[in-house]
Parts: structure tokens; C-alpha cells; sequence
């Protein structure tokens, strides 16, 4: 029963997705809304990705000096995993499922709240696909702008480090930044935002279609919210793993 | 004018329109009513192509909408205008921004025709000087306003309106029954609404359509539902004492 409903569920959802991915009807209102949807989730989410990568990057930094003390272990050592550890997972998976729970709360609830209060029915009435219309500026979008997210969290949360190396007495400056600056892999950088760039995709497609298929009222809004996130949480460990897979080996 | 054709529709197993054959009227007001659960929902939605029935044909002016493909739809969807129940505005836009939206979508106006446009369809339907507020700042009657501009922008052929009276008070009910009155004579447009409100049926009804239980039991107009012979139709109408009163003077005063 439960494997019968999630093919039908993905069946669904490869439907709804052909539809998104339809040539828009007038590319001027998409340049419109596509505008919007970069403000509304990328620069958005430009504060929460700063406070938590600052605070991420110092609590590493803060963990990698105290349980890496060894003599054995190289002075780089603190610096270049808290590096790495920004770059391979935190700045793409861990920031992932941090924005899903912000961004895709808020596309489900959105378009959910349209659903119920037949605002869908008015765009398809008036002939529009409102699949494409309200779904396809929100993928691009956020596509589009979570390279520039990640690098802002990678750069923050490396200033995080920094702050630690500056204002205690843990690690000194210039190990620190000798350490985020040896044998950097530029490899890691692209392999960082290639993983976000589908994980945007995953939070905000299964965000719209869990918000698109709402049937109900205000409580199953609030439903398909909570739905939209621990599916792209899931998906977003999955497609991790995979990705990890495919790409570092 | 828009023919229904022995249209029929299930959910889950349960046959909720059951034949239903209907004409509804170009020029003229075209009510749907029943009680709640008789399928006049689904039959709007049908009309309007929200829901797909299983057999019979819906012909807008002769064409098909069961056999139309995606462009003919899309083509028919520019020639319709609908009020939604809960008016269906669009949270994001501003009033002015709501009603320029089929517009900016289906013609080729400049912004400031769009503008004009828009105000004017504003001003047709009394609503002036809140065009820059959000619909969250105006109220229910006022939506319901906004909602008829928008629907009338592109001087459709076409009107739907789902329940316009539901949640207004029955001064402003009676000016939005005013107001679809006389825009479906000024337009000569098809106007199709679906009502519980019996105002409305005694008021604007010049074409109305009973369903009952999936059947069309009843067609005739505001006049000779006083004297209908249907029981169903009678105990839904005049279900009231203040209407049972209103029948039993207008019957007295017929017959002298």
C-alpha cells in the first residue's frame, strides 16, 4: 500500500514537474517574478546563512583545536579542516537542510494558501499553466542564486574560524590562516556548489509540489509545510550521498 | 450561449451529476441552485472545465469544450471571466495590479493603457480610490468588486460567478446582484451563478436551473418559480417563513 501511494506520489510529481518545466506565456512576466523570487529566496536567506555559517565556523574551529591537539598533528591541521569541513559538506548539505526548513516552508505554505483560497483555479480559469507560472521563477531562482549562498557561507563561516584565531587564545592567527590556505583543492569548491545546485532543485520542486496538491483547508496547509520539509530533508541526505559518490571518487 | 449535454460525473464510485442536461442564456442572468451536496458545484466546475466529466458534451457557442485540445482551451479561457466564492485575489498584487493582471497577460497594452484599463473596469464596478491597497486591506464586499473587474477586464464572453452573495450582508449582497445584472445586459454576456441565496433567485433569476440529487428537476425564471408544481423546488425556496409569506402575497396579488 505504502510502495503502491509513492509510485503514485512520483508519478505525480514527474507530471507536475513536465508541467513546470513549460515555456512560460509572456517571458516578461517570468523575468518579473523571477526577479521576485530571487529577492524573496536568495537574498532573503542572506542573513541566516551568514549568522549560521559564522557561528558553525567558529564552533568548528573551536572543536577541531581542542580534539586535534597532538604533537604529531601538523600546526595546519585546525585551519585546513575547518576548511574543508565547510566546503564538502556544511556550506552544501548541512546549509541545505538549514534553507529547506526556511524556503521550503514558505513556497509549501505559499502556494498551499493558494490552492485553498482558489487562487490556482483562477490563473488556470484565465488559461494560464499555473504549474509554470508560479513553480518554474521559484527553481530557477533559487537555482541560480544558491552558488552565490554557498559562497557567502563558505567565506563566512571561514571568518568564524578566524574570529576564534583572533580573540582567543586557542589558536593564533596565522596558523589559522595558514592552515584554510594549505593544499586547497579548487575541485572542492565546484563539487560543493554542484550538490547545492541540486538540493535548491529537491527543496524548492518537492516544496511546490506538496503546497500544489493541497486539498483542505488552513490545517493541511500546515501539513504539506511540514511534509515539504522532511521530504527534502530526506531527499537531500539521499541525493548527499550519491552525489558524494559520484563526484569524489 | 452554453448547452450542457447529458453530462455525468463520479467521485470515488458515487454518480454526483446524473445526466444533467442544460441551456444557459446569452444576455441573461442564468442561476444554478440546489441544496447543498446536489452537484450545482461540480456542474460549475464542469462548465468551466475545473473538472472533467465522464460522458455528454459542453458547447460554448457550438464548440465542444470536452473535445477542445490544449490552444482551443486556452483560446476559450481568454473568453471566460469567473468570481470565485472566496473571490480568489491574488494575496501579492494590489487591487489595481489584480485586475491589470489578465491583461497584462493576454494583450499587448502598454503599462499605462493597462492602467487605464483597469480603472476604468474599477470605476464600473464602484470601486474607487483603493487601488493601491492589497486585498487584505479591503473588505469582503470589496474583494467581490475587485474579483468582477478582474473578471470583466477582457470583456469576456463568458461570466461564471461561484456563490457572489457568501459572507456579505444583504445590502451589499443586493449591490453585487445589481452590479451582475447589469453588466451581463451592458456586455451581453453569458452570466452563470451558482446560489444558495434566495435574493437573489426572486431578484436576478432569469433563467434558473434546479438540481437535485445529480438531476436537473426544474428550468424556468424568478416568475414562475412562485407557482412551481415541484416539491423539492418549493421546499428549498421557500423554505423560510418570510419567504412562504413573500410567495403567499405575490400569489394573492397575481390573482387579482
Amino acid at each position: 500500500m505504502i510502495i503502491e501511494s509513492s509510485i503514485a506520489r512520483f508519478g505525480q510529481y514527474c507530471i507536475f514537474m513536465g508541467r513546470v518545466f513549460s515555456v512560460p506565456q509572456k517571458w516578461r512576466v517570468f523575468g518579473r517574478k523571477f526577479i521576485q523570487e530571487v529577492g524573496k529566496l536568495g537574498l532573503d536567506s542572506i542573513p541566516l546563512t551568514i549568522v549560521i555559517s559564522i557561528f558553525i565556523g567558529a564552533v568548528i574551529c573551536i572543536q577541531m583545536q581542542l580534539n586535534m591537539t597532538n604533537p604529531i598533528m601538523p600546526a595546519y591541521s585546525t585551519g585546513l579542516a575547518t576548511r574543508d569541513i565547510l566546503l564538502l559538506e556544511f556550506s552544501s548539505a548541512v546549509l541545505c537542510l538549514i534553507l529547506s526548513g526556511k524556503v521550503g516552508s514558505n513556497i509549501a505554505s505559499e502556494i498551499g494558501t493558494m490552492r485553498v483560497t482558489e487562487q490556482i483555479d483562477a490563473l488556470e480559469i484565465m488559461g494560464i499553466n499555473s504549474a509554470c507560472f508560479l513553480v518554474l521563477p521559484k527553481i530557477l531562482a533559487f537555482m541560480v542564486f544558491i552558488p552565490v549562498l554557498v559562497i557567502f557561507s563558505i567565506a563566512t563561516g571561514l571568518f568564524g574560524g578566524w574570529i576564534i584565531a583572533a580573540f582567543t587564545d586557542l589558536i593564533s592567527v596565522s596558523r589559522y590562516i595558514y592552515g584554510i590556505q594549505t593544499m586547497f583543492i579548487e575541485w572542492y569548491v565546484w563539487y560543493t556548489i554542484i550538490k547545492a545546485i541540486v538540493f535548491s532543485v529537491i527543496i524548492t520542486s518537492v516544496a511546490s509540489y506538496c503546497g500544489y496538491y493541497v486539498k483542505g483547508g488552513a490545517l493541511e496547509v500546515g501539513k504539506a509545510s511540514t511534509n515539504a520539509v522532511v521530504s527534502s530533508y530526506i531527499l537531500i541526505l539521499l541525493f548527499d550521498l550519491i552525489l558524494t559518490i559520484l563526484l569524489m571518487q | 450561449m452554453i448547452e450542457v449535454k447529458d453530462i455525468e460525473k463520479s467521485f470515488d464510485g458515487v454518480k454526483v451529476l446524473k445526466g444533467v442536461s442544460a441551456t444557459f442564456e446569452t444576455g441573461k442572468i442564468n442561476l444554478i441552485i440546489g441544496q447543498s451536496g446536489s452537484g450545482k458545484t461540480v456542474l460549475m466546475k464542469s462548465l468551466v472545465g475545473l473538472v472533467r466529466p465522464e460522458h455528454g458534451a459542453i458547447l460554448y457557442d457550438g464548440r465542444d469544450l470536452m473535445t477542445m485540445d490544449a490552444t482551443q482551451l486556452r483560446q476559450l479561457r481568454t473568453e471566460i471571466g469567473m468570481l470565485f466564492q472566496g473571490s480568489a485575489l491574488f494575496d501579492s498584487e494590489t487591487v489595481l495590479g489584480n485586475v491589470e493582471f489578465p491583461l497584462m497577460m493576454y494583450t499587448r497594452m502598454t503599462p499605462a493603457e493597462r492602467r487605464d484599463r483597469a480603472r476604468f473596469c474599477l470605476e464600473r464596478v464602484g470601486l474607487k480610490g483603493a487601488d493601491e491597497k492589497f486585498p487584505s486591506e479591503i473588505s469582503g464586499g470589496m474583494q467581490k468588486r475587485v474579483a468582477i473587474a478582474r473578471a470583466i477586464a477582457l470583456n469576456p464572453k463568458y461570466l461564471f460567478c461561484d456563490e457572489p452573495n457568501s459572507g456579505l450582508d444583504p445590502k451589499t449582497s443586493i449591490l453585487i446582484d445589481e452590479l451582475l445584472y447589469d453588466i451581463t445586459h451592458e456586455y451581453g454576456m453569458t452570466t452563470v451563478i451558482n446560489t444558495h441565496d434566495m435574493n437573489s433567485v426572486l431578484g436576478i433569476g432569469e433563467n434558473i436551473i434546479f438540481i437535485n440529487k445529480g438531476h436537473r428537476e426544474w428550468v424556468g425564471n424568478k416568475d414562475l418559480i412562485y407557482t412551481t408544481t415541484n416539491e423539492a423546488l418549493s421546499d428549498f425556496v421557500f423554505a423560510t417563513d418570510l419567504f412562504q409569506k413573500v410567495k403567499a402575497y405575490v400569489l394573492e396579488h397575481t390573482h387579482q
